[in-house]
């Protein structure tokens, strides 16, 4: 877009006045008409509707709501004046702060990473006013106030859209004053609803999956089903009288055949009747049972990498005197993502010769990327229209771009001057690969008469989810993909005497991070080895994790802190009669989680999970009643997989094909969750991830405190029933 | 085969070959998109829906089987006195996360409260539980499912 067109002159062309505060390639805030040049945060029309422009993708996790909060509270507005739309994808001008040039959502990262950035937008908008009403009126910005639209003081009052022309011709502030913690009307307000309620429920709220466009094909495709297969031949003679079938053909990477149809049901049928012949002469033809022995043979080896780069004699010698020992070996089974909304985008030839998805996108640097590669278009011909996504948790943000670049595929092969919306089916999400990888650890833990840790030996070893990718340069040091290690290295603990050693694995599938990544497994195994460690030390497992935060700085504080709000909160100690308690205390993305799981029952005859409690220090509290949502949410995800889900390979074909055998939690699994957030001035930080790695260790040392110590995964498979 | 659907009180005419799921007939045929495609194998209830005021999973229901019943989507939930206050009570609570279950979530829970208006909490877990939520809001649902419950009483 032209740049040369005087602000003005837009304007009266446009026939509206628009203030858009955003903030400049250079990094300075800027203001103008919304001309390309700028990345606008906030939009202001002459009829003073607001919109926040958010960068986040929303999965549910909230920042529609939670970054449209740091622009309401800053501009004096009520959360029901002010609207909210996606960013186009521009890493310039929409990165997420934490990922360099890269525009994306993950990691537990929207509001951390948009914080000051929004508020900022928000009060540099404020300012321009203000300054345009002042010097209006002739009065000092200093006697204004702008609340609810209207710029009043000094004895004046007037709506402040009367002042959008004038803020417009104004530069922005650079360092804008941004409002005082103690005058907070919405940020740390429990009564703060979410933006997209109404629409997700009442059938309006358009995901990806609804888009319906003007002569569009279906295109769903029919995948090797082991890793590495490719298409031999096929024969599509039997889909010829599925009604609504165009064509099939072989995507250009052999990978799969590509079926369009005019609609889902008739691309469905097709599939099924098309008969493919695959090579799998490349192909995995492991059964899982075989890298799970794999994967505990490492543990029980020299590992590969010493992750901590401490003496593993010493580790062991301590250990070898110690006067007792608790020995664990853990395995971690592989773990699909199956969110809500199976996987789709749609990609169409837009008029200018370029191309447009429409995408649920987590990360829309990487198929924007992708999309400029396939097409062999210049980046500024790709545009992505991110659209409402039906979960994610981890799924959609794959490195290869996986299913927008089946969709690109899908599409370059055609004329193109239809639309093609690929669509996966619940059968291909969950025999899709991309799973959270099989790991195993194995942990010796030396205890001194009086029941102080002499030494920890922790060994992992896992497929890297991070080496070949472009995220390796960030995440992977030495050789050691901390992911593989996040929650043993870098625990708060004050262990003496750990050693950390970690074995790269072969992949079997494709692999992937999956809610809250390596703190998934890391957490499970430091907190039931705590609890394992307590109890041979004869110590109250609160009390002896207190031992070992006790004396440090901040980190230990504020995991100590949680652990007490939890232990106090869900009656640490005093279960209802007939019920056992479980415990459990993790640090991840930044934040701070706790949480006691109180069950009924016994593993045998099948227990209940009658109450969650938890205990959450992120930070600033931005959105009170999001954060709860989330750690609800979070306990859910992690409860539901250790009781009874896990993906199996034979001769590296997926076992499991939809909800039945890979069952979700459901309604009843989980009694009562209670939430209590840590009131805090410190940065806000991860909400999305945090609540999961404390859930399952905490339901396993529920079991085990009258019961087995649960140690393979799912439970359900490995001694334990659920009512 | 050509089928007359009376679906949200009004008869729409399609085109649909014998055993074609009405959650294909409501989505892509005709356009109403808030009934939503999770499993295709009635293991989710994200596709549920009213026949003859009764939920059911669409995505099992075949078009041939429905030609003289009443469909009701949640798109017309807004008609309905229990759907008016299943929805209020959705949006006090906040109950959605991502949402893509909650169409499905909101047709279970009309349909307990028209068989039901005073259920207990054991009475929403039993009769939602074929009601899939992968964020796992349902403290939430049966909260208010609840609380629509106590609107309706009101």
């Amino acid at each position: 877009m032209t740049t040369d067109i005087s602000r003005r002159g837009f304007l009266k062309a446009a026939g509206v006045t628009m203030l858009v505060i955003g903030i400049r390639p250079d990094g300075a805030l800027a203001a103008g008409h919304g001309s390309a040049q700028l990345t606008p945060f906030v939009k202001i029309d002459a009829n003073g509707v607001v919109t926040a422009v958010v960068k986040h993708f929303e999965m549910g996790q909230g920042p529609a709501t939670g970054l449209t909060t740091l622009i309401a509270e800053e501009l004096g507005l009520s959360m029901d004046a002010i609207e909210y739309e996606f960013a186009p994808s521009d890493p310039s001008k929409y990165n997420n702060l934490f990922f360099g040039p890269f525009q994306g959502t993950g990691g537990s990262t929207a509001m951390a990473n948009s914080y000051m950035q929004y508020r900022q937008a928000g009060a540099a908008a404020r300012e321009m006013l203000i300054d345009a009403a002042a010097r209006t009126w002739g009065v000092e910005p200093t006697v204004l106030t702008l609340q609810d639209g209207v710029i009043s003081g000094g004895g004046k009052s007037a709506p402040m859209v009367d002042f959008l022309s004038a803020a417009a011709e104004m530069d922005p502030p650079a360092n804008p004053t941004l409002k005082d913690p103690k005058d907070f009307r919405l940020v740390g307000n429990p009564g703060v609803r979410r933006k997209d309620s109404a629409p997700k429920t009442n059938g309006t709220a358009k995901f990806a999956m609804d888009l319906h466009l003007e002569n569009q094909m279906v295109a769903v495709i029919a995948r090797t089903p082991r890793m590495g297969g490719t298409v031999a031949s096929f024969d599509d003679s039997d889909a010829q009288s599925i009604k609504g079938f165009i064509r099939a053909a072989a995507l250009p990477n052999k990978a799969g055949v590509v079926v369009y149809a005019e609609n889902t049901w008739g691309a469905l049928q097709a599939r099924d009747a098309l008969t493919v012949e695959w090579d799998f002469s490349a192909a995995e033809s492991r059964s899982s049972d075989e890298f799970r022995a794999e994967l505990i043979a490492a543990v029980n080896t020299d590992p590969e990498f010493n992750a901590m780069k401490s003496d593993q004699a010493a580790t062991a010698a301590l250990i070898d005197g110690a006067d007792k020992v608790v020995d664990h070996t853990y395995y971690f089974p592989l773990l699909a993502h199956a969110p809500m909304e199976p996987l789709t985008c749609t990609i169409q030839a837009t008029e200018d010769g370029g191309i447009l998805l429409h995408d649920g996108a987590q990360q829309p640097t990487g198929p924007h990327m992708a999309m400029a590669q396939i097409f062999q278009l210049p980046m500024e011909k790709i545009r992505i229209n991110t659209m409402l996504a039906g979960g994610s948790f981890g799924r959609r943000a794959t490195p290869t771009a996986d299913y927008q670049v089946e969709a690109a595929l899908a599409f370059v092969i055609t004329d193109r001057t239809r639309p093609v919306k690929l669509v996966w089916s619940r059968e291909d999400d969950i025999t899709g690969g991309y799973y959270r990888p099989a790991v195993a650890h194995r942990v010796r833990v030396g205890l001194d008469g009086d029941g102080n840790i002499l030494g920890w030996d922790h060994r992992i070893a896992s497929p890297s989810i991070i080496k070949g990718t472009p995220f390796a340069s960030a995440l992977v040091h030495d050789g050691v993909d901390h992911t593989s290690i996040e929650g043993v290295f870098g625990s708060p603990y004050i262990i003496p005497g750990q050693f950390l050693g970690l074995t790269d694995v072969a992949k079997a599938t494709s692999v992937l991070w999956w809610r809250s990544v390596g703190h998934t497994h890391t957490a499970y195994v430091m907190e039931t080895m705590m609890d394992a460690a307590a109890k041979a030390a004869g110590r109250d497992p609160v009390e002896f994790r207190l031992a070992l935060l006790s004396g440090g700085g901040k980190d230990q504080d504020r995991l100590a802190g949680v652990l007490k709000l939890a232990a106090d909160k869900g009656n640490w100690g005093k279960a209802v009669a007939g019920r056992s308690q479980g415990i459990a205390v993790h640090k991840s993305f930044n934040s701070y989680a706790a949480e006691v799981v109180e069950i009924s029952g016994a593993a045998e005859e099948g227990i209940k999970i009658e109450k969650v409690t938890c205990a959450i220090d992120c930070g600033i509290a931005v959105n009170p009643d999001v954060i709860k949502a989330q750690m609800e949410g979070g306990i859910g995800y992690g409860i539901g997989h250790v009781m009874r889900d896990e993906i199996t390979l034979t001769e590296g074909v997926v076992d499991q094909s939809n909800f039945p055998d890979y069952e979700p939690l459901r309604i009843r699994d989980i009694a009562a969750i209670e939430v209590h957030i840590v009131p805090s001035a410190e940065a806000p930080t991860g909400v999305g991830e945090p609540g999961t790695p404390p859930a399952a260790p905490a339901l396993a040392n529920a079991i085990a405190a009258n019961g087995p110590r649960v140690t393979e995964l799912p439970m359900n498979t490995h001694g334990v029933t659920f009512a | 085969m050509a089928i007359s659907l009376k679906l949200n009180g009004q008869i729409h005419q399609v085109e649909a070959e014998a055993g074609t799921p009405l959650l294909w007939v409501i989505r892509d045929e005709l356009k109403l998109t808030g009934t939503k495609f999770g499993c295709g194998v009635a293991s989710c209830g994200a596709c549920t829906v009213h026949l003859n005021g009764e939920p059911v999973r669409s995505c099992q229901t075949f078009i041939e089987d429905v030609e003289d019943a009443e469909i009701t989507t949640i798109e017309q939930m807004e008609e309905d006195k229990i759907g008016v206050a299943v929805q209020q009570a959705w949006v006090e609570l906040d109950v959605v996360q991502c949402g893509y279950c909650q169409s499905g979530q909101i047709m279970s829970a009309v349909g307990l409260l028209r068989e039901n208006a005073k259920p207990t909490s054991d009475d929403v877990d039993d009769y939602m539980f074929g009601n899939a939520c992968r964020c796992a809001t349902y403290q939430r649902i049966r909260a208010a499912v609840l609380r629509a419950s106590d609107i309706l009483e009101a």
